[in-house]
């Protein structure tokens, strides 16, 4: 792993952006998060964070946008790299909030900096830091589907791959149209849920073809609704973020799956 | 406004589609045929990439020099023999063509497919006034015995089966034998060349669009595949080309550029079977090729585009890769989107064109995958531009009063962090300990529009930043 | 106002153009003259053998028939043969093109009629202004020479191209265009033709001969 030059202790400070669907639906991905970045020689802290601005942004409310964005940069422009385990929120840090305060010179410098810093989690570990391999054991075949911003904002798309194929065990089988959308678009899914479902369940039919046991990807948006359809179509497929796998933090139940019934099956 | 839209309707006309079985099976073939052969005609040409570039820095010259470029054009057409009329929109533009199709006594038309005469409406006037205009390009023959628009701005007819097609022709060909056998894709193709080779030779004036207009030499460039175009052009008396003034590029070099992305991008060939550079009437001597030569030059709009945000959208050289490539497009087929230009691309100019009022679910409607701008060959920011009518629409207090609230709701705790935490952390606690047995909810208040399709997973319970705070000790809280 | 002074009067308030436009009349002006290539690719910058064999290639890959003979005059039995080998009739149109009329069509059987097409002929044999290897396309030209119509009604068509015309791409056809019509200027038109008729529009299932010829046969003559 390459050496960074840093704060006082020498080891690269990241903050952690641990977005809002994992802050509330799934720490357990925050805190696979931290596990890698604190293998890799980070020091991990996670300020007190909302929420990006993205909803906002996409629903056309720029001045909203702008105040959440705002707070962001102010929160985060202290650490020497910002890491999110989302290419979504990633994205919208990296790509759109120059964009957002193009009309104001000191605003754009800040946005711009961080903007700079600001990675998705596995493109930081493998691109920025150099990591190859990852110390962990998962059994069975995985298949990977690659979020749309992740994709094409950030161009994730070997760092997960990668990293996975260090995983012990593992066995990654691609499904067809991988990097099609699964059809979250976030308020999409919601605002026009009848095509959000056809999406999803063209997505859900690959998945299943693909004959893996384990669905991964990057985005929790993307992985709710997956799981979402695959168990409303009682497809028994776990679904997982990719950091719990690479992190070998995969005791909580995947994506759906009742607690109750995994904290009996660990109790021996 | 030129032709009816149901864009308004977008969300009927959707559930529609997603509920019609032989639209979702023609629509595989949207799914299944385009993307792979644009990616392979991609591949085998090392300079793809540039290429985009080149197109997309062309487009943008000639948008701002249009001006120069529509009178030096101009005057190339009138030195060659050929007459240019201007039209503002889409009533003056229809008025030009009838008195041109009057002048030259015409009873048919054959045409050549074009969006612009659909965006502005043309046969429904000719039709009106007494002159039958044919469509000859297959996919446009066949919605036209459907009286219907086209659902996808190079395949025409995509939303249909053969056997769509087969009774189609059966209704409308009723001089041919009853008993015929029509069962093969082939015999549909024989039977429209038969059909329409008559009208070609029978018609009085022949109507193309243009793909490109070159200002050097006062061409017009259409593209084909099936030589329609061509017959439609060279074997009337009278041939009038429409175009809206985005055509425009500079130079046949510049022509040459753009072409080499046209149809690998839109069908994934090398290069169109038919392309066809046309400047003037026949000359002296000339054995064949149209008496009369007239450029119907359209505005209907674009000059209000350039220097806006939408000036991008001027760029579109109408392959039709975004909506090949587009998810949302796949679910539903161009209909949906209700009125000429469907997917992506339509998406952005539909709303300038007919208004965001009208048109205003149209940008609306995406993931924002991006998969469009990913294979637009000149690279066109769709998403930025579709997202750029939702601020509008907020601007303008058109966004739903649903998603306003809701927005407004969220916003507040975003912007409040210690209120956020208090919050966030007592509803996660309580659906967490709602969901804990079944581990999801396939129903839950104020998430209808999810758990309609799917199950709504259960949140682990306590959030991120209480855990963090109890186990790291607030970290720099 | 006009129609026409009113859009260009609005597209000039668009893009913010006042008062003196010398500048940009200048830029224009110097486009068109110089009339930039920009990104031609490397595929085609080939010559010689090299040349023909890709010509060859990218034509056959769009569905044409190729062949070569070695002179002009080999040109009408390579003609009588391909439409006997296709159980064709003997019958061919052309125009009054001087190279294909000085062929020795009195060594072969074909019946020959001249002049455009009226949609009866069944074969007909254009010569084309020049070839394209990049693509395996030709250019053809309108006049009594070469007429149109030839090019699409009838069901057969054949091209005769020399080799020496073929070039490495468009570029290179249009400086020749320029040469033969001058710069600026244009034959009526000018057909680029990549492969046979075809249409995908029903079930988008590949179906050839949809409107224009369902073969397109091409003679490179090497001499």
């Amino acid at each position: 792993m390459s050496v960074l030059a840093s704060s006082r202790s020498g080891k690269p400070r990241v903050g952690l952006f641990v977005t809002c669907l994992v802050d509330l639906m799934r720490p357990s991905v925050g805190f696979a998060a931290v596990k890698l970045l604190e293998d890799a020689g980070c020091t991990v802290e996670a300020p007190v964070q909302t929420c990006c601005g993205q909803p906002a942004y996409n629903s056309g409310d720029r001045g909203t946008t702008r105040d959440l964005a705002m707070r962001i940069i102010e929160t985060f422009q202290e650490f020497d790299y910002v890491v999110s385990p989302s290419g979504s929120c990633a994205g919208m840090i990296r790509k759109h909030y120059p964009e957002l305060f193009e009309e104001d010179p000191n605003w754009r410098a800040k946005a711009s900096a961080l903007a700079a810093k600001t990675f998705e989690l596995t493109s930081f570990l493998v691109d920025v830091l150099g990591v190859t391999q990852v110390d962990a054991t998962y059994h069975g075949a995985v298949t990977y589907h690659d979020s749309c911003s992740g994709l094409r904002e950030l161009g994730v798309r070997t760092q997960p791959r990668l990293l996975l194929s260090s995983v012990r065990g593992l066995t990654l089988v691609e499904m067809n149209d991988s990097d099609v959308c699964c059809g979250f678009g976030g308020t999409f899914a919601v605002k026009y849920s009848d095509i959000s479902g056809s999406i999803v369940d063209a997505k859900a039919r690959n998945v299943e073809a693909a004959g893996a046991p384990t669905l991964l990807a990057g985005d929790l948006g993307c992985l709710m609704n997956m799981a979402g359809k695959l168990s409303r179509g009682g497809k028994p497929v776990q679904v997982r973020h990719v950091a719990e796998v690479l992190a070998n933090m995969t005791d909580e139940p995947a994506i759906g799956l009742p607690r109750e019934a995994a904290l009996k099956q660990d109790q021996p | 406004m030129t032709v009816h839209t149901t864009s308004p309707q977008f969300k009927q006309n959707a559930a529609r589609a997603l509920h019609d079985p032989q639209l979702q099976k023609a629509l595989n073939n949207v799914k299944q045929g385009f993307i792979d052969k644009r990616q392979a005609a991609a591949d085998k040409l090392p300079e793809f990439e540039a290429l985009r570039d080149s197109a997309r820095d062309i487009k943008n010259h000639t948008l701002e020099h249009l001006d120069l470029y529509l009178e030096a054009y101009e005057q190339k057409v009138k030195a060659s023999g050929g007459h240019v009329h201007f039209a503002r929109n889409a009533d003056e533009a229809r008025e030009i063509i009838l008195s041109i199709c009057r002048e030259a006594g015409a009873r048919t038309v054959t045409k050549g497919k074009s969006m612009i005469s659909e965006e502005i409406g043309i046969n429904h006037y000719l039709e009106a006034n007494g002159i039958k205009p044919v469509e000859t390009d297959l996919g446009e023959y066949i919605i036209q015995l459907r009286n219907e628009l086209p659902s996808h701005i190079i395949a025409p007819a995509v939303h249909l089966n053969a056997t769509q097609v087969e009774q189609d022709f059966r209704r409308v060909h009723t001089h041919l034998d009853a008993k015929r056998d029509l069962s093969e894709p082939v015999q549909l193709l024989t039977e429209a060349r038969a059909v329409l080779r008559e009208r070609f030779l029978a018609a009085d004036v022949g109507i193309t669009g243009a793909n490109f207009l070159v200002a050097e030499t006062g061409t017009s460039i259409i593209v084909t595949n099936e030589g329609n175009g061509d017959l439609t052009q060279i074997l009337p008396r009278t041939h009038i080309v429409l175009a809206s003034i985005e055509k425009l590029v500079p130079t046949l070099e510049d022509a040459s550029q753009l072409l080499r992305v046209l149809a690998r991008s839109a069908t994934g060939q090398e290069m169109s079977v038919y392309t066809t550079f046309s400047t003037g009437p026949r000359r002296s001597g000339d054995a064949d090729g149209p008496e009369n030569y007239h450029v119907v030059l359209i505005d209907n709009g674009r000059s209000a585009m350039l220097g806006t945000s939408f000036e991008e959208m001027l760029r579109c050289i109408r392959c039709g890769a975004c909506m090949n490539h587009c998810p949302v497009y796949h679910a539903v087929g161009g209909h949906a989107y209700g009125w000429v230009y469907p997917g992506p691309m339509g998406a952005v100019l539909t709303p300038s064109l007919i208004g965001v009022d009208k048109a205003g679910h149209l940008p609306n409607a995406s993931t924002f995958c991006g998969r469009c701008e990913s294979v637009c060959p000149v690279r066109i920011p769709l998403p930025k531009l579709m997202r750029h009518w939702r601020e509008r629409e907020f601007e303008r207090h058109l966004t739903p009063a649903s998603v306003r609230s809701g927005l407004s709701l969220w916003s507040f705790f975003a912007k409040r962090p210690a209120l956020y935490r208090l919050a966030t952390r007592a509803a996660m606690a309580t659906l967490g300990f709602a969901g804990r047995r079944r581990g999801r909810f396939s129903w839950l208040p104020l998430a209808k529009g999810w758990t309609k399709h799917r199950d709504f997973p259960a949140p682990q319970g306590e959030t991120f930043q209480a855990r963090w705070q109890r186990e790291r000790k607030g970290g720099t809280a | 106002m006009s129609a026409r002074d009113e859009i260009l009067a609005g597209i000039r308030r668009s893009l913010g153009v006042k008062g003196n436009e010398t500048i940009r009349r200048q830029i224009v002006q110097d486009r068109l003259e110089r009339a930039p290539k920009g990104v031609v690719p490397a595929r085609g910058q080939v010559s010689g053998e090299e040349r023909i064999a890709l010509f060859r290639t990218m034509a056959e890959s769009s569905l044409a028939t190729v062949t070569e003979v070695g002179t002009p005059a080999e040109v009408p039995q390579s003609i009588a043969l391909f439409l006997r080998d296709h159980n064709l009739p003997a019958t061919l149109r052309m125009g009054g093109d001087p190279r294909l009329k000085a062929m020795p069509w009195s060594e072969t059987a074909l019946e020959i009629s001249q002049g455009p097409s009226e949609g009866q002929d069944l074969n007909a044999v254009s010569h084309a202004f020049g070839g394209v290897a990049e693509t395996g396309t030709l250019a053809m030209i309108s006049g009594p020479e070469n007429p149109s119509t030839l090019n699409f009604l009838p069901d057969n068509h054949i091209i005769v191209v020399s080799a020496k015309d073929i070039a490495s791409d468009y570029e290179s056809v249009w400086s020749r265009v320029r040469f033969a019509f001058g710069k600026g200027g244009m034959p009526r038109t000018v057909n680029w033709i990549t492969g046979p008729s075809r249409s995908g529009d029903i079930e988008q299932t590949l179906l050839l001969g949809a409107h224009g010829p369902r073969r397109l046969h091409v003679i490179v003559v090497r001499e």
